[in-house]
């Protein structure tokens, strides 16, 4: 495991190199696009917004927030477009959601900064201590703790509890952040890059309604298959799985403590369960798309039975492995006797919550831009996650502390927030830290996705040894924040 | 590629503004000891006939629009000939800024230089006038050529916020220093600072820009200068590299015995009512295309001066307030 923690580096720059190559040739087809776009209309009579987001999920609405807050851009004038309706909440509901996100404490920090963290722990987060990850063909096992177990590694927080908490703080922004729920954008017209006399020289958005909007900057948060991302004609590179996410509410035979986050790789890809409070716990099974159909047509108690079984049984072992595995294991702790952690065992399953039961397909994307004139991309527009690896909004928080960063600073010097500069600045930042996330991710799935001996071997032995090695460990392939991962079945990117 | 972007930097830090305040300035060289009022006078006479020009070329002729589109492009294109210019903005507005703000409080948390008049004298394009007009200031960029102004009026027309703060004028510095005579007000003193940025390098009359400067300048108010010093290095990099071994800029463009060290400057605006605050050196890496604070002053540098004066008192005003006093 520590030898491939290395990997990711020289991975990272055969991506970019395979990036950049793939890109080149469609700059042109944008170009002209460009240039046949923009000639204005009514110039200079609407009114020309600093900043638009496009997308007002958690990673959106919490970059009108931060932007909102920051003292520097006190004076701009900052529009958030959100197709849905205003999400509201009067109490906390009783039964959990199944769409959760593992908050990162870096990503509570940001949240905290812009107040919403506050409204989150009053209304329903689960944080863990500690995270457990095996191997269901060999015991070998591998724990992530914060070590003292005082401070939290990480939380488990539903969506709608994150969105309706940043949708509280924008409230209180209404002088300088505008919301415009049900608005659908039907077009984008974008600048050319050094603009002529008589063109626009900002972005246009042109709304479903027929108002058109202008702004100086035009950040694209609206998901993974982001217009944005599209209409600019950025090449992303895909992986396409073969799997589906079976999602769920779980409730636990017995109350405990519930701070730790399990998973563990079966060979048909991961299943996690996430702790959701004392008694509950969210599911996220990763699986083929025919088994995920099975598992869902399974009556609730076969269900049960089937999330048991697959944390507990052992019918993927084999006697070779295990041999392997247990001489390696008592080699090492020859050495370092009191070291790594011991094995626990996850709570048992009773029940599901009703109707919580929700499967959907997997994928994962990197756009191999994230900024164009005047146009930045943040959140899943600009690199989709697999679900499970739990870092999706942790990257797309990420990316919000780093361009309010740099737009603050901007501001500051006086400079227009569109330029490309500090939105390069942007990119380069981002693409350095999520790159070698993902393709950390694409590895964990080539050394997991598989049951021949060796790979098995190698992992089990990796991850013993990383076991035994704390400072292994944190510099292991998540560095401080574990991830839920999750094996990828990598195809060759289809689209050049 | 190393060199050639020396050359563009030199190029675009002395070609530039070549064509801007200079020309004027030079035809107006000033006999030394001349009052400053009658000095004016006779430029505001002489220049007169400029103004009425400029004024008739309001209604602007197609071929003439197609020209100042390109030319458009140029100045605001942020790789082009401009580069260099444009990534100066990282250390000269901070420069301004920083300076300013040590000396008037910043009310506004998202605009720090509101309410402060600024001007910007051989603006160009308004590079730097943009970025001012953006931190609240109200800045008047001044520039004697016309197609550079019209320029900076076409870029900054489009932004709502800097249609009201920023404003452009064809003139020289003398031509507006000498218009408050008249009428007696608004031409003296109203500026909080003068920006004079990759300017003074290609002035004939030294003399008479400081002169003009502390006229038009709030006593206590900031001169704020950036050139090129009179050193064998910038004149190495200047001349022989960008004129002589590559060509790119034509043989002539630069004349080294306009550039000027910072002692000698200092001298001058001491000697014109300025004390002199601080003095840095700053370097510009062509590989990476930015430009820094350096300790050495042999090639660029900036200065900040204050024209003394009883306004003072505003000037000690808070300035424990400010935690960006650095370059200074």
């Amino acid at each position: 495991m520590h030898k491939i923690t290395k990997a990711p580096l020289p991975l990272c720059g055969l991506a970019r190199c395979f990036l950049i190559e793939k890109h080149l040739p469609s700059v042109n087809v944008v170009r002209k696009r460009q240039f046949c776009s923009g000639n204005g209309g009514d110039l200079g009579k609407n009114e020309v917004y600093d900043v638009i987001i496009s997308g007002g999920g958690m990673v959106g609405s919490t970059m009108a927030c931060s932007l909102g807050m920051d003292p520097n851009l006190a004076d701009k004038k900052i529009l958030l477009l959100e197709a849905g309706n205003k999400k509201v909440m009067d109490k906390v509901p009783d039964t959990y959601s199944t769409r959760v996100s593992s908050i990162s404490p870096g990503s509570a920090t940001l949240l905290s900064g812009i107040g919403a963290w506050e409204h989150i722990t009053e209304m329903r987060c689960k944080p863990y201590k500690r995270m457990q990850v095996w191997d269901a063909c060999s015991d070998a096992l591998i724990t992530f703790d914060k070590e003292d177990l005082e401070n939290e590694m990480a939380y488990i927080v539903e969506n709608d509890i994150v969105v309706v908490s940043i949708t509280r703080q924008l409230d209180t922004l209404s002088d300088n952040v505008q919301v415009k729920y049900r608005s659908k954008v039907v077009k984008y017209t974008w600048p050319m890059p050094h603009h002529a006399a008589e063109s626009v020289p900002w972005v246009q958005v042109t709304l479903a309604n027929g108002e058109t909007l202008q702004t100086k900057l035009l950040i694209g948060a609206d998901g993974p298959n982001s217009m944005v991302r599209q209409e600019l004609g950025i090449p992303t590179v895909k992986w396409n799985y073969d799997q589906s996410a079976v999602v769920a509410a779980l409730h636990l035979s017995e109350p405990t403590e519930n701070n730790v986050a399990w998973q563990r790789f079966l060979p048909t890809g991961p299943i996690a369960m996430l702790p959701l409070s004392d008694t509950h716990s969210s599911l996220v099974w990763s699986t083929s798309h025919r088994l995920a159909e099975e598992l869902l047509e399974l009556d609730e108690e076969s269900f049960v039975d089937a999330i048991n079984s697959a944390f507990w049984s052992s019918e993927n072992h084999s006697e070779l492995i295990e041999t392997a595995g247990s001489l390696f294991r008592g080699a090492l702790s020859a050495i370092m006797p009191s070291a790594g952690s011991p094995r626990q065992l996850p709570p048992s399953v009773a029940g599901i919550g009703p109707k919580s039961r929700v499967m959907f397909p997997l994928g994962m994307g990197h756009a191999s831009e994230y900024v164009r004139h005047r146009v930045v991309l943040i959140g899943d527009a600009a690199h989709r996650v697999h679900p499970l690896a739990g870092q999706g909004a942790n990257l797309g928080f990420g990316d919000v502390a780093c361009l309010t960063q740099l737009l603050s600073q901007a501001a500051f010097n006086g400079k227009d927030l569109g330029a490309i500069q500090h939105l390069l600045e942007y990119e380069t930042e981002r693409q350095r830290h999520n790159l070698p996330m993902m393709a950390a991710i694409d590895l964990m799935k080539r050394l997991y996705s598989t049951d021949v001996a060796p790979a098995v071997l190698l992992r089990t032995f990796g991850l013993q040894a990383t076991n035994m090695l704390p400072t292994l460990k944190v510099s292991s392939l998540f560095g401080s924040q574990p991830t839920w991962t999750s094996p990828p079945q990598h195809q060759p990117p289809a689209n050049p | 590629m190393y060199s050639n972007k020396v050359t563009r930097l030199v190029l675009g830090l002395n070609g530039l503004r070549a064509t801007s305040v200079g020309t004027v300035v030079q035809r107006a060289a000033a006999p030394r000891g001349l009052s400053w009022t009658s000095v004016c006078r006779e430029r505001t006479q002489r220049l007169r006939v400029r103004g009425t020009r400029s004024a008739s070329q309001s209604t602007v002729d197609s071929s003439e629009v197609r020209r100042f589109r390109l030319l458009a492009s140029k100045w605001w294109d942020e790789d082009g000939e401009f580069a260099a210019l444009h990534a100066m903005n990282d250390l000269r507005v901070p420069f301004v800024r920083d300076n300013l703000l040590t000396v008037h409080r910043a009310r506004h948390p998202g605009k720090p230089l509101a309410g402060l008049r600024v001007l910007d004298v051989g603006c160009g394009g308004g590079l730097l006038s943009e970025p001012l007009g953006r931190l609240g200031a109200n800045v008047l960029g001044i520039d004697p050529v016309e197609e550079s102004i019209r320029i900076a009026q076409l870029h900054s027309s489009h932004d709502p916020d800097l249609r009201d703060r920023v404003s452009y004028r064809a003139c020289t510095l003398e031509e507006l220093s000498g218009e408050g005579e008249g009428e007696g007000e608004p031409g003296a003193a109203q500026f909080d600072a003068v920006v004079a940025s990759e300017v003074v390098e290609h002035l004939a009359d030294l003399e008479t820009f400081a002169l003009c400067c502390s006229h038009d300048l709030k006593p206590g108010g900031s001169l704020f200068i950036t050139t090129i010093n009179k050193t064998k290095l910038s004149y190495a990099l200047a001349i022989v590299v960008a004129e002589q071994l590559l060509r790119i800029v034509p043989r002539g463009t630069h004349d080294w015995e306009k550039f000027i060290s910072p002692e000698e400057l200092e001298r001058l605006l001491e000697s014109n009512g300025f004390t002199v605050q601080s003095v840095q050196g700053m370097m510009y890496s062509p590989l990476s295309g930015a430009w820094s604070w350096t300790d050495s002053t042999a090639i660029n540098y900036a200065l900040h001066a204050v024209k003394e004066g009883h306004g003072l008192e505003d000037s000690s005003s808070y300035p424990e307030e400010h935690t960006k006093t650095t370059h200074s």
